[in-house]
């Protein structure tokens, strides 16, 4: 579904993504792990066209987004679902959905707020609270309904566990399960290796903006480098 | 007590005209963060534009403020074109667009002055049948009555704009954040423009209002309603719609009272710069706070 190939990214002479190529093949969740300021964020934000490449091009189902602006690309089917959730907090939870389908047809955008507040039932209790009004948990769980309402064919998700109590970590966790199962598509950014690597199929650990070890999940889950950096054992 | 009445009406009049002129100028503040100065000059062609479509042109009041505020809304699309966009990708963009603005403001007056002359003008009389009414000894007329209710009329729609349709929406999402903006598929440099488009159109309503409250319209009208709308907005909260509207009542009637008070006219233009000192004393964010531009 989609291929990105030698990846550079640059803010000014800083280069913060060299030569990452990588694969999200359809119906798959892949995960981007690593340390904190690795450029797991900024592949995302070149994925959708927020950071300029200054060299790689992107194949998104066969075409070549690479130069293509942000807002077309969601037209495009790529949603992200940014890192610290970034809800449009003084807008009603209701608007932050109807916006999360901006480029749909208004009909498609209330049968899918009606599906999204199914997933997330406090979404429609609190339906025109301010969106900054809800909790952390709360608000991840609006961020990513308002990634899903573009009916993207390919879901960025940044840190979606980012601040959150374990409780909510284990519940968005879940919800990322089920959405693999509806086989919706996801390319996953996590420091929380163990959780990512549970319900990705591929994986790649990112450092100092470069691909370091790339694998199936489960054989990454097993691979003793790999625990002792990401996962927290010794 | 009737003068009290009187100037009670003639504050909200003008505090209306005030008002309508001020929402345009928060509205691009709102949602750039910058102070667009070239809007009082926009003001300004808007009336004068007004002018021309009566007198040369010949065409009603009907057609022609309609007209009028449409041509301002283009200036406005101008303006960001040039004045703006080619800044935008800058780190100093506020300070940028500020100071280029200002040099779009010199460019829309000297071509006003080059087309209008420096003269003070007027629109022709009795464009308006204008009826006087007698309430003892308070005088209301048709005129004033037009103006209030056009001011007025303008931001209710601004407001259900913002509020209620799909584009004031995406303005709004703009105004909180441009990168969640985009990645909601929200074009960012079409909205802007639309919001330039939208708070040109309103400043140049405004300006042919003033035009027809004072009955005087002059190439140089922009600067005395450039402070006025500054500390209107400051008054009601940068970037708030509601307190624009509410500053600039709050306005006209400080200003309309100063003069009954003191009977000194001349301390008119005082009241602005009294008002911004206050109000950034005692709450410097304003009577409705900030960033509601994103709350309608």
């Amino acid at each position: 579904m989609l291929s990105a190939t030698d990846l550079q990214v640059a803010y000014g002479p800083v280069v913060a993504v060299n030569n990452v190529s990588f694969r999200v093949p359809a119906g798959s969740i892949v995960s981007l792990i690593g340390p904190n300021g690795a450029g797991k964020t900024t592949i995302l934000n070149a994925l959708s066209g927020l950071a300029p490449l200054r060299s790689g091009s992107i194949l998104f189902n066969g075409k070549d987004i690479s130069r293509m602006s942000a807002h077309r690309r969601v037209s495009e089917g790529i949603a992200q679902v940014p890192e610290g959730r970034q809800v449009l907090a003084g807008m009603s939870v209701r608007e932050n959905l109807e916006l999360g389908g901006y480029r749909r047809p208004a009909k498609e955008v209330n049968e899918d707020i009606g599906k999204m507040e199914e997933y997330f039932p406090v979404l429609r209790q609190r339906s025109k609270a301010a969106a900054g009004s809800l909790s952390g948990g709360e608000q991840q769980m609006l961020a990513i309904a308002r990634g899903l309402m573009a009916r993207p064919g390919l879901l960025l998700l940044d840190e979606p566990s980012l601040g959150l109590a374990p409780l909510v970590v284990r519940f968005i966790f879940e919800f990322i399960q089920r959405l693999r199962d509806e086989g919706q598509t996801i390319l996953l950014v996590e420091q929380n290796a163990r959780e990512a690597l549970d319900v990705s199929s591929y994986a790649y650990v990112i450092e100092s903006g470069r691909i370091v070890i790339e694998g199936r999940a489960e054989q990454l889950r097993s691979d003793p480098a790999i625990a002792r950096a990401y996962l927290g054992l010794t | 007590m009737s003068i009290f009445f009187q100037q009670l009406i003639n504050g909200f009049f003008i505090g209306s005209v005030y008002g309508l002129f001020a929402i345009g100028y928060t509205l691009v503040f709102g949602v750039l963060d910058i102070l667009n100065l070239a809007h009082a000059a926009i003001f300004t062609l808007g009336g004068l534009s007004a002018l021309w479509l009566t007198t040369t042109a010949g065409l009603s009041p009907w057609e022609a403020f309609p007209l009028a505020t449409l041509f301002s809304g283009v200036l406005g699309l101008v303006l960001y074109r040039v004045a703006f966009a080619p800044l935008r990708r800058r780190a100093d963009s506020n300070l940028s667009g500020l100071i280029s603005s200002i040099a779009m403001a010199i460019v829309f007056e000297s071509a006003a002055m080059g087309i209008f002359g420096a003269r003070t003008v007027r629109f022709p009389e009795g464009m308006f049948p204008n009826r006087v009414w007698h309430f003892g000894s308070i005088i209301l007329t048709s005129l004033q009555l037009e103006i209030v209710v056009v001011a007025l009329a303008l931001m209710v729609v601004l407001t259900a704009w913002l509020k209620h349709t799909r584009t004031g929406k995406a303005v709004r999402a703009v105004a909180e954040s441009e990168n969640t903006a985009r990645l909601l598929g929200i074009n960012v440099e079409r909205i802007v423009s639309e919001t330039f488009f939208v708070s040109s159109a309103l400043g140049g309503a405004a300006g042919i209002l003033y035009g027809l409250y004072f009955d005087a319209l002059a190439p140089n009208m922009g600067h005395s309603i450039e402070l006025k709308g500054l500390a209107v907005i400051i008054l009601g909260g940068m970037g708030s719609i509601p307190g624009a509207i509410l500053g600039g009542i709050a306005f006209g009637l400080s200003e309309v009272f100063t003069v009954e008070l003191t009977g000194m006219s001349n301390l008119r233009d005082a009241v602005a710069f009294t008002v911004l000192l206050l109000i950034l004393i005692l709450k410097p964010s304003g009577l409705l706070g900030r960033g509601r531009v994103r709350e309608a």
